[in-house]
């Protein structure tokens, strides 16, 4: 059954699908002593701390995640292929087992440019609690409603890396859906989520996105500048009935966005900023997410490392942005032990000041020895207004534990 | 790096050797003679172009306790700067893949970019945080720079038994207000000028570290590098070993290896 689940959802994004099913023939086919394997599994445990929202969803839910990892490289390092899918089984959450085809790809390098083709993904961030600008890859939000992990994209990117900065070219081929958790699951929305989705343009998820991308480094700066046209990410969830049920339908629409990021370094401070104005059919908007990030080094004579962090998002669209963070503060608390463990923790505090609703989250991992590691998660939120996009998961604060076999 | 001590071609002739050998070295002052002995050092290894090796770094607690880290790393040698460098983990598995970028420069702060491929995000080192330690190890990200003769002005100390050798016992005074060391003392063999030993002194002049150098093997006829280097922390009781296989010189890497795009490719 699960399995089922798996491949019906896999065809779903059929250009992928098929990419990397070429792709990972091709690896096979060339299987030498240069193929090398690796990856993980986690298991996950979570623990909810407050009653659910509906009587149907559990308060504890116990997950396992299997990513395995093939690399080849040829003999001259011109040529990269790399293939690495996920599979998750959920206790509880049918939407969350689910299976992706996370990287696929081949990287061919000449001198100064390389072409990356296949399913990928590419960050574009700088900032810690929210990534404006970084709009390439597809949310998979069942996994973490942190936003954090992605779906691999279709792509063929060009990159050449000149004295003023690299030049990124992006055919973006194929569109995949946001992934949501079902009425099961938590956290999750009040309603079941349409897989059926709809879409402005008529090509559907097989619309072709554009996206180009400059960077560059100076002594104290990393400035990037991008611009992306093609199928929005993230959806407007439209009410629809579904057999007679009220349900939520994603409507994609198309966008362009201009989008800018800069990291400065001075002394002991880390200053960040993410840009953004966005057009589409429905709206057209600006947003900037914005702060620093202040480290004191080797604290109390130790070799631990404590970053303070504030940052602020705005969106232009006030209380009627479809993003959780228009007017809202965060200050965080990063420490970095750097001990042989590599312990690391990060805890974050976030206030909107349009809904007086609050988040709060830890994020902690240290590693046991060479093959396991483990983490644990903290995420609460608290809301009260209905019209606050963090209401929907007021009641679904949990704490996680995950184990991690690497391999 | 540091680590391998791969010292930069600021090109220097034989001249500078003879001054040191020669009566007239009495009329140097004890800052001549030791840049002189410093530049030889730098001179004699200067040349190789690019190579590539790979090493076991070997972190040991105070109570003895080991834990093991799989390394590859490649350097590029540069005509009128410091040496690049690209350093990959293989082990331990969770970090695998996370490779670390490194511009050493002769008269300003290096460049340094970790690759994190978990989060598939590239970090920058700030140059304030060069003292910190390197993925855990008693390495700062400061030693993991090449060595570049006007990072530092010198003092020549003394020469005195080293071993079965003879070494000069050399002083030198970072330039760089972020160093994380008010100076450090190398004793470099007067037969083939091979860094034997160098001790660090932290912020407030207390010997921090001594690093060892062990089993020098020559490569491509002329490139003395250590098997070993042992990394002792005399203030938490901590020690790393570095232990080397594989060296390889001119390979045939290039500037295209040792990019952003290179960094995040590497695997």
């Amino acid at each position: 059954m699960q399995q089922a689940i798996t491949a019906a959802k896999m065809q779903r994004s059929k250009p992928a699908y098929w990419l990397a099913g070429a792709l990972f023939s091709a690896l096979a086919g060339s299987a030498q002593a240069e193929l090398e394997f690796s990856g993980k599994i986690d298991l996950e445990a979570r623990v909810f701390t407050e009653d659910a929202s509906r009587n149907n969803q559990e308060d504890t839910n116990a997950s396992l995640l299997i990513e395995p990892q093939w690399v080849w490289f040829s003999e001259d390092q011109q040529h990269l292929l790399q293939f690495k899918p996920m599979l998750r089984v959920d206790q509880n959450d049918d939407e969350r087992t689910h299976g992706d085809i996370r990287e696929a790809y081949w990287i061919y390098t000449q001198d100064n440019w390389e072409v990356r083709s296949g399913l990928r993904k590419e960050f574009w961030g700088v900032t810690e609690f929210q990534h404006l600008v970084d709009v390439i890859n597809q949310t998979d939000l069942v996994e973490n409603i942190s936003g954090e992990e992605k779906l691999g994209q279709p792509m063929i990117n060009l990159s050449i890396a000149l004295d003023s900065g690299i030049w990124d070219f992006y055919l973006l081929p194929g569109f995949r859906e946001r992934t949501f958790a079902s009425t099961d699951g938590r956290p999750g929305l009040p309603l079941d989520v349409n897989d059926d989705a709809q879409y402005e343009s008529s090509a559907e998820q097989l619309h072709t996105d554009l996206a180009i991308r400059w960077s560059q480094s100076y002594d104290w700066l990393d400035l990037t500048l991008s611009a992306f046209h093609g199928t929005n990410r993230e959806p407007l969830l439209q009410s629809d009935l579904e057999n007679g049920q009220p349900v939520l339908m994603p409507y994609y629409e198309q966008m362009t966005q201009i989008g800018t990021t800069a990291q400065a370094i001075w002394l002991d401070w880390l200053f960040k900023l993410e840009m953004i104005h966005r057009d589409s059919k429905s709206e057209s908007f600006a947003a900037l997410h914005t702060g620093f990030e202040y480290t004191l080094y080797g604290i109390m004579s130790s070799d631990t490392d404590l970053g303070l962090i504030v940052e602020y998002g705005w969106d232009e669209r006030g209380k009627d942005a479809s993003s959780v963070m228009q007017n809202d503060l965060f200050g965080g608390l990063r420490f970095a032990l750097n001990d042989e463990e590599g312990t690391e923790i990060l805890a974050g505090l976030g206030r909107d000041m349009d809904f007086d609703s609050h988040s709060f989250s830890i994020e902690a991992s240290q590693r046991l020895n060479n093959w396991w590691k483990l983490s644990g998660e903290v995420r609460m939120i608290d809301a009260t207004d209905s019209r606050d996009q963090m209401y929907n998961l007021r009641k679904d604060d949990y704490l996680q534990v995950t184990i991690s076999r690497y391999f | 790096m540091a680590l391998n001590n791969l010292p930069h071609k600021l090109a220097l002739t034989g001249l500078s050797l003879s001054v040191v050998l020669s009566p007239l070295a009495l009329a140097q002052s004890v800052e001549e003679k030791g840049r002189t002995i410093m530049e030889e050092y730098e001179r004699r290894d200067t040349g190789w172009q690019d190579m590539q090796a790979e090493m076991q770094m070997i972190l040991r607690n105070a109570q003895g306790q080991e834990s093991i880290r799989e390394i590859r790393m490649k350097s590029l040698e540069q005509e009128n700067d410091g040496d690049k460098s690209l350093t990959i983990f293989d082990q331990p598995r969770d970090v695998k893949g996370t490779a670390f970028l490194s511009f050493s420069h002769i008269n300003k702060p290096d460049d340094q970019w970790l690759y994190l491929p978990a989060l598939g995000r590239v970090k920058r080192i700030s140059s304030r945080n060069k003292s910190g330690p390197f993925m855990g190890s008693e390495f700062s990200y400061e030693d993991m720079g090449s060595f570049e003769i006007d990072k530092y002005t010198y003092k020549y100390l003394t020469e005195e038994a080293c071993g079965q050798l003879t070494c000069y016992v050399v002083e030198s005074y970072p330039v760089e207000k972020t160093s994380g060391y008010t100076r450090r003392i190398s004793w470099v063999d007067t037969t083939e000028y091979r860094m034997q030993k160098l001790d660090f002194y932290d912020r407030k002049n207390e010997r921090l570290k001594t690093l060892n150098f062990t089993g020098y093997q020559q490569y491509a006829g002329q490139y003395w590098r250590a098997d070993k280097m042992e990394m002792q922390n005399h203030q938490n009781g901590k020690s790393t070993v570095l232990a080397w296989k594989d060296y390889r010189f001119k390979v045939g890497l290039k500037e295209r290896d040792f990019n952003k795009n290179a960094l995040k490719r590497a695997r």
